[in-house]
């Protein structure tokens, strides 16, 4: 598949206002704001574009929950990539952001919005700055604010710094702090949809979700849902990190498999290793195994074989690395960035933290491997968000397929496996 | 009370509070160019809903002055009409608000998983050394702050180190790093040039 969200990434001059118009730029804003907005949901749905902030929900069928009764709508786009593993948005914003906001324009098109916020997190500042400087250009040209194109179509879009939190990537998250609170997630019903953003009905999209867009109106949703496998077409962006030889973000469709994307687009593992786990979806998803990549990357098929495509953040790890270090990295991610509304997360990552610390440490004992279980599944499903089972996640992944690592620790009361990679003396004592 | 049968609640072990207060600080008011710059944010905003601009309106404070002080939340408070109780509630959310004075320089590696295989901890470690600090401490100098950071979102050119929350240096080494330092020593902000975008270029 010939690239379609970064065909001209590697363009000196992509990210400019002169550039995108002179490369079809805006002309699916253009053909967009010629169709009735019922019809751009209608075309979105038939092109089975999924969210590709990480659940994978039909963006179509969102937008046709917003409430069209109630005035006013938003549209705000989710641009705080924070999943580990994931790096894609920011590619897209940096070099492309005119497609961005070419994508938000239609979206607001569609489901009657006059304002689009794109929250973008807060540690993009050199981005942002990008995305400012070019979103005035769009201003002064008529590609935003009054009487877009000359249509009577008017719409802002204003982007939003976040302060460094994880959690505000959640939808109703991010639309508390978009109000000006703290990222913590809204219970619902109801969704955002009818009460989101200052209890208006609100549509919160990934910034690759609203980057498909200018694509689909301009070639249609057949061509776009023909691109992958059934109920998974389109591009797809996947960034692929951890120890291969071209780490980077990678464009392809989903019949494309995740051996292809690690051993061929990212040119494998590093010389003289071996494969040892791969993270397909961001730190929040279930590890699997070398013998377990020869599948489409696409939604449907990743979780078939027990695991999600989440935010398409691929994390691959060779034979140097410890996975109870991994689970115990990654704790100190979750307890970190819980938001602390719900006690299990709240209270439970610091205690899973704790165990694994100690684990690691060689301080282990055999019965807090029953304990590192039974505290995570007191946390997953038993928050008001995903992040729950997130948390939860790289405990029980790695118990599962590397129990035996686990025990040797204790046995030996060390790590058994040693890597060139870490630093042992400092770090080891600050935990 | 606690929501798991074996875990001791409530004790110093496993009881987790990070709270901390803000430092009471000098009287504080925005400079005139900042105020007006606030301003036009909240214009961006419904005119009922000027809290939003409540993060905009704290970088500002720490563009000022460095950081964020209790009579600064209340200034933040007044210019929003909101209560100074919900500015340190957001203050003390945020993890890119400094509660205390740093150094002119804030490093900051990111140690998530990504970069960490890359060798953050290595990168720490020798930036560590080189500045003879902890992480989370200041040199006596003022000049550098050490901190850890989680995920950066730049997985693909880890190790990452941001440099006060805007500048980002990527694919670092414990070598790369020596030398930044070495640079911010002898040619100050001018140094603050690894942002990928020179480097892809």
């Amino acid at each position: 598949m010939d690239p379609i969200l970064t065909k001209y990434i590697r363009e000196p001059n992509s990210f400019t206002l002169d550039f995108y118009t002179k490369h079809e730029g805006y002309q699916g804003l253009k053909k967009a704001l010629g169709m009735q907005p019922n019809d751009v949901i209608e075309t979105v749905k038939a092109s089975g574009l999924r969210g590709r902030g990480g659940a994978g929900f039909p963006t179509g069928m969102k937008w046709q929950f917003v409430d069209k009764k109630a005035e006013p709508r938003y549209i705000a786009c989710n641009a705080d990539e924070s999943e580990p593993g994931t790096f894609k948005d920011h590619v897209l914003m940096e070099r492309n952001p005119h497609l961005l906001f070419e994508g938000c324009l239609i979206g607001c098109w569609a489901i009657g919005a006059k304002t689009a916020y794109i929250y973008i997190r807060g540690e993009f500042y050199h981005v942002q700055k990008v995305m400012e400087a070019e979103l005035a250009k769009a201003y002064a040209q008529g590609y935003a604010g009054k009487n877009i194109l000359g249509t009577g179509f008017d719409c802002d879009i204003v982007i939003h710094r976040g302060a460094g939190a994880y959690e505000a990537g959640e939808e109703t998250a991010l639309i508390e702090s978009l109000e000006g609170k703290r990222a913590q997630p809204r219970i619902k019903p109801p969704f955002p949809a009818v009460a989101g953003l200052y209890q208006k009905p609100t549509a919160v999209n990934n910034v690759e979700t609203l980057c498909n867009l200018p694509a689909i109106i301009i070639n249609g949703a057949e061509w776009f849902a023909k691109l992958g496998p059934e109920k998974n077409g389109g591009p797809k962006l996947y960034c692929v990190s951890g120890h291969v030889k071209r780490p980077g973000v990678y464009e392809a469709s989903m019949n494309t498999t995740l051996k292809e994307l690690i051993f061929d687009r990212a040119g494998g593992i590093r010389d003289g290793h071996q494969l040892k786990a791969v993270i397909p979806g961001g730190s929040s998803v279930p590890i699997l195994l070398p013998d377990q990549l020869d599948i489409p990357a696409s939604f449907d098929s990743v979780q078939k074989a027990g695991s999600m495509l989440g935010s398409a953040g691929i994390i691959v790890m060779d034979e140097t690395t410890c996975m109870v270090w991994t689970a115990m990295n990654l704790m100190h991610f979750y307890k970190h960035e819980s938001c602390g509304k719900c006690t299990p997360c709240r209270e439970g990552g610091d205690w899973l933290f704790k165990i694994l610390s100690k684990i690691e440490r060689g301080e282990g004992e055999m019965r807090d491997l029953d304990l590192l279980t039974s505290v995570s599944n007191n946390i997953a499903g038993k928050t008001l968000c995903a992040f729950g089972d997130a948390e939860a996640t790289p405990p029980l992944t790695t118990l599962k397929h590397f129990r035996g690592e686990y025990e040797a620790h204790i046995r030996e009361g060390r790590c058994t496996v040693p890597a060139d990679w870490r630093a042992r003396g400092v770090m080891a004592a600050a935990h | 009370m606690s929501f798991h049968p074996l875990m001791a609640y409530g004790t110093d072990a496993w009881h987790r509070s990070d709270r901390v207060l803000l430092p009471a600080g000098e009287p504080f008011a925005y400079t005139p160019d900042r105020a007006a710059k606030l301003e036009d944010i909240c214009s961006k905003y419904p005119p009922e809903r000027r809290k939003s601009a409540v993060l905009a309106a704290l970088y500002l404070v720490q563009e000022q002055q460095g950081y964020i002080t209790a009579s600064a939340a209340r200034h933040v408070a007044e210019f929003l009409r909101i209560t100074p109780a919900e500015v340190e509630d957001v203050c003390s959310y945020y993890v890119m608000f400094f509660k205390a004075p740093v150094g002119t320089y804030v490093l900051q590696v990111c140690r998530t998983l990504s970069c960490a295989l890359a060798g953050a901890e290595r990168v720490t470690e020798s930036l560590s050394e080189k500045l003879g600090l902890k992480v989370g401490e200041t040199d006596a100098s003022g000049m550098f702050t050490l901190l850890e950071f989680e995920c950066l979102g730049a997985c693909d050119r880890a190790p990452v180190v941001m440099v006060n929350n805007e500048h980002w240096h990527e694919k670092a080494t414990p070598e790369s790093c020596a030398q930044l330092v070495d640079d911010l020593r002898t040619r100050g902000a001018a140094a603050l040039t690894g942002c990928h975008l020179h480097v892809e270029k």
